[in-house]
Formats: C-alpha cells, sequence, structure tokens
C-alpha cells in the first residue's frame, strides 16, 4: 500500500509532469486557453496514458524482453501510442463531436505528447510491475490534467486583463507557468 | 520576402534557421527546449542530435513520399523517425556515455518532438529530397541555435558557468586582479552568488518567455521599419 500512495503523491504533485519534468509542455500551452477544452484534453490524455502505461508493460515484458528485443522500446512503445490514440479518436468522433471539434488538431497530437511516450519509458526505467505501472500512468496522467486546469483557470481569468502587447500570448503564458512551477517547487519536500 | 520566388536550397534553409525559427516563431519541441536547457553543452548536443535526426527523416519521407499512402502517412513517419531516433540513442551511448547520461530519457523522447513531425507533415511530404535536406539543416540547426542560447543564459546565471566553464568567478577575479595591480590595492574578488532557480523548472519557463518577448519586439521593430520604407517608395 505504502508503494502506491508514494506514486499517487509523487507523480501527482512532486514529480509533476508539467511543473516539473517539462513533458507534455506542447498540449499544457496549447489547449489551455478555455477550461471546458482543456478538461476534455486532460481526460483524453488521462485515458491514453493509463492505458499506453498498461500495454507498454506487457509488450516489454512478454515481447521486448523474451525475445531480447529491448532496443526497440522506443519503436514499440510509439506504435503503442499511435494505435491507442487513434482508438480515442474515433470513439470522441462518435460519442461527443463537439468536444472532438474543440480538440481539433490537438487530439492526433496526443500521440507526439511527450507525456504518454516518457511515462512508458519511465515505468521501464523504475522497474513497476503491471499494476505499479498502470497506477503511475493514471496519476501522472491526473497530475498532468490538474496542472492543464489550474492554468486554464488562471489564463481565462488573464485574457481578461490588459496586457502590454508585447507580452501578450505566448510569452505572457510562459511566464504565469514560471510562477506556477515555483508555486509546485513548494511540494519538493513531501517526499 | 522570396515567397513568389521559386525555393532554392539557399531559401528553405535560411527560413528555417531566421524567419521560420521553430523555437521562436512556430513554438514546436517545446519539451526538450525547457527541460534540458540547464548546461550549454546540453543544449548543444540535444539540438545536434535532434538535427541529425530531422535531416535523415526528412530525406528517407522525401525519397518514400510517392510510395507512401496518404491515409498512413502518420504511422509510417513515426516508424521512420523512431528508427532514425534510436540509431542516434544507440549512437551516443556508445560513443558520448556522458552527454547520453546527462539527456537521459530526452533522447529516446525525440521521436515525440512536434519539430520533427511537423516537418515531415508539411514539408518533407511535399517536397523533392535536396529540398527536405535544406528544411532539415535550417530547422535542426535554427533549434539548435535557439536551445542552445537559452541553455547558456540559464547556465550562466544560474550556475555561473558558461559550457562548464567558471566564467563569471574567473572575470571577477581576473578584474580585481588587474584593479589590485594598476592601483596597488589589496581587493578580495567578489564572490558571484548563483541563482539556482534559473537552472530549477520555473527559470526555464521565465527565461523562454523574457526571450520571446524580446524575439517579438525585435520582429515588430523589423516589420514597422519594412512598412515606413514601402510608404516612403
Amino acid at each position: 500500500m505504502n508503494t502506491y500512495m508514494t506514486i499517487l503523491i509523487g507523480s501527482l504533485l512532486v514529480n509533476n509532469f508539467v511543473m516539473n519534468k517539462f513533458l507534455g509542455i506542447c498540449p499544457f500551452l496549447g489547449v489551455s486557453k478555455k477550461f471546458d477544452t482543456a478538461l476534455g484534453m486532460g481526460m483524453a490524455v488521462t485515458f491514453v496514458m493509463t492505458a499506453a502505461s498498461f500495454v507498454t508493460w506487457i509488450v516489454n515484458e512478454f515481447l521486448l524482453l523474451p525475445f531480447d528485443l529491448a532496443y526497440m522500446q522506443t519503436i514499440a512503445y510509439i506504435l503503442v501510442i499511435a494505435v491507442l490514440v487513434q482508438i480515442v479518436e474515433m470513439a470522441l468522433k462518435k460519442l461527443s463531436p463537439s468536444l472532438y471539434q474543440a480538440l481539433g488538431v490537438y487530439l492526433p497530437l496526443i500521440t507526439t505528447n511527450c507525456a504518454v511516450l516518457g511515462v512508458a519509458i519511465l515505468n521501464t526505467d523504475e522497474g513497476y510491475n503491471l499494476l505499479e505501472s498502470t497506477f503511475n500512468g493514471f496519476c501522472a496522467a491526473l497530475g498532468f490534467t490538474l496542472a492543464m486546469l489550474l492554468f486554464a483557470c488562471i489564463r481565462e481569468k488573464l485574457s481578461l486583463a490588459k496586457m502590454p502587447k508585447w507580452m501578450d500570448g505566448f510569452p505572457g503564458a510562459l511566464i504565469t507557468a514560471g510562477l506556477m512551477a515555483i508555486a509546485f517547487q513548494g511540494f519538493g519536500g513531501l517526499i | 520576402m522570396a515567397k513568389n520566388k521559386k525555393p532554392t536550397f539557399l531559401s528553405v534553409f535560411l527560413n528555417g534557421l531566421i524567419f521560420e525559427n521553430p523555437t521562436f516563431a512556430l513554438m514546436l519541441g517545446m519539451c526538450p527546449t525547457l527541460a534540458i536547457t540547464i548546461a550549454g553543452s546540453n543544449g548543444l548536443g540535444m539540438g545536434l542530435a535532434t538535427t541529425a535526426v530531422l535531416v535523415c527523416s526528412n530525406l528517407l519521407i522525401s525519397i518514400l513520399r510517392n510510395v507512401i499512402p496518404d491515409k498512413v502517412r502518420i504511422p509510417a513517419f513515426i516508424v521512420v523517425i523512431a528508427s532514425f531516433v534510436t540509431m542516434i540513442d544507440l549512437l551516443l551511448k556508445a560513443y558520448i556515455p556522458a552527454l547520453s547520461a546527462s539527456l537521459g530519457m530526452y533522447i529516446p523522447l525525440i521521436v515525440v518532438n512536434c519539430i520533427i513531425f511537423a516537418r515531415a507533415e508539411s514539408f518533407a511530404f511535399k517536397n523533392p529530397p535536396v529540398l527536405s535536406i535544406a528544411d532539415g539543416l535550417g530547422m535542426g540547426l535554427g533549434f539548435t541555435f535557439a536551445i542552445t542560447l537559452l541553455s547558456c543564459i540559464r547556465e550562466l546565471i544560474g550556475a555561473g558557468k558558461l559550457f562548464g566553464v567558471e566564467v563569471i568567478r574567473l572575470v571577477l577575479e581576473a578584474g580585481t586582479n588587474w584593479i589590485n595591480a594598476t592601483f596597488n590595492l589589496e581587493l578580495v574578488a567578489p564572490v558571484y552568488q548563483p541563482m539556482a532557480i534559473m537552472t530549477q523548472v520555473p527559470g526555464g519557463f521565465v527565461t523562454l518567455g523574457i526571450l520571446l518577448i524580446l524575439v517579438n519586439a525585435i520582429s515588430n521593430a523589423a516589420k514597422k521599419k519594412a512598412a515606413a520604407k514601402e510608404v516612403q517608395a
């Protein structure tokens, strides 16, 4: 039980993927203008990351290791992720066309979201078992969603404020993210 | 700009290096840009590794562009890119283990660097091989330039070093020695207290934000100048 608590706190807050590891910055900056799209993106990424952690563990344990193919790790993992994203895309298109529209180009780009491949590689490096891997994927994705939702709230307010022209858009967003990262550093001593 | 003219090797190269710089203008590949830019050597190594992958994948995709069906192009790109990244990963592990260790998991993550993907989709898949190499070189070196600059700023302020050399301490000591020698004084060199936060996460975000503000200011000024010239003419 202790391990799971450590994984939960660690992946959610202390080693937050966005705020501590710089993984998944593209969607973090790209789809965080509105709370609703950020929430939708967070949910899609949560599903993909959890499923990817599960499937990549199986692929690694039963395919790559027995056949001595560990050097094929990157290729195998990215293919698994691409397939999963394709499934999510088809499901969303049927179930929630409005969200599908709102996410736009960022949906297929989940494939190239470093957070997804990152969590798969981290799981392998840490030597987690199947359950721990899946749980870690889920927690890391929750951490990603948390950071993105907080950031979206700030940006919604920020868009109403009058900013100097040269700071509008990305530069302002980056400096806001920097301040948020300082806040997240406060969790540093928890583990 | 040279938009109406036929693209040449040089114009495509310069376009990637300056006008559409992947970091400052297109905002692509943010994760490595922020994550590994804590030391100049890291930035340079990452930039060159990415450039190598980008040139190779652009070339191969451009050669295969008439063979790959439109519908499965994305998986095809991914496999091509992932193969080259694996090669670079293994080469770095074998020949530059120190760099490989300090970049860690960010080397396999080159696969998901949006720059490479975006150039395959928007350039290499539509253009002949020679131009694609130019695009890869330009974009790659533009990226290298941007992240090396960012790393140097962060390393200088955050650790007082530049490519591992303690530049600030050496400059301060040399300066003090010079003053002591010319004015016959016995001053002690001031000690530089590094701002550790610059090499940590918040420093990455804030430094890139400030750099972008500068780039915006410069490009706006350049645009205004060009507009003023047109009015005059």
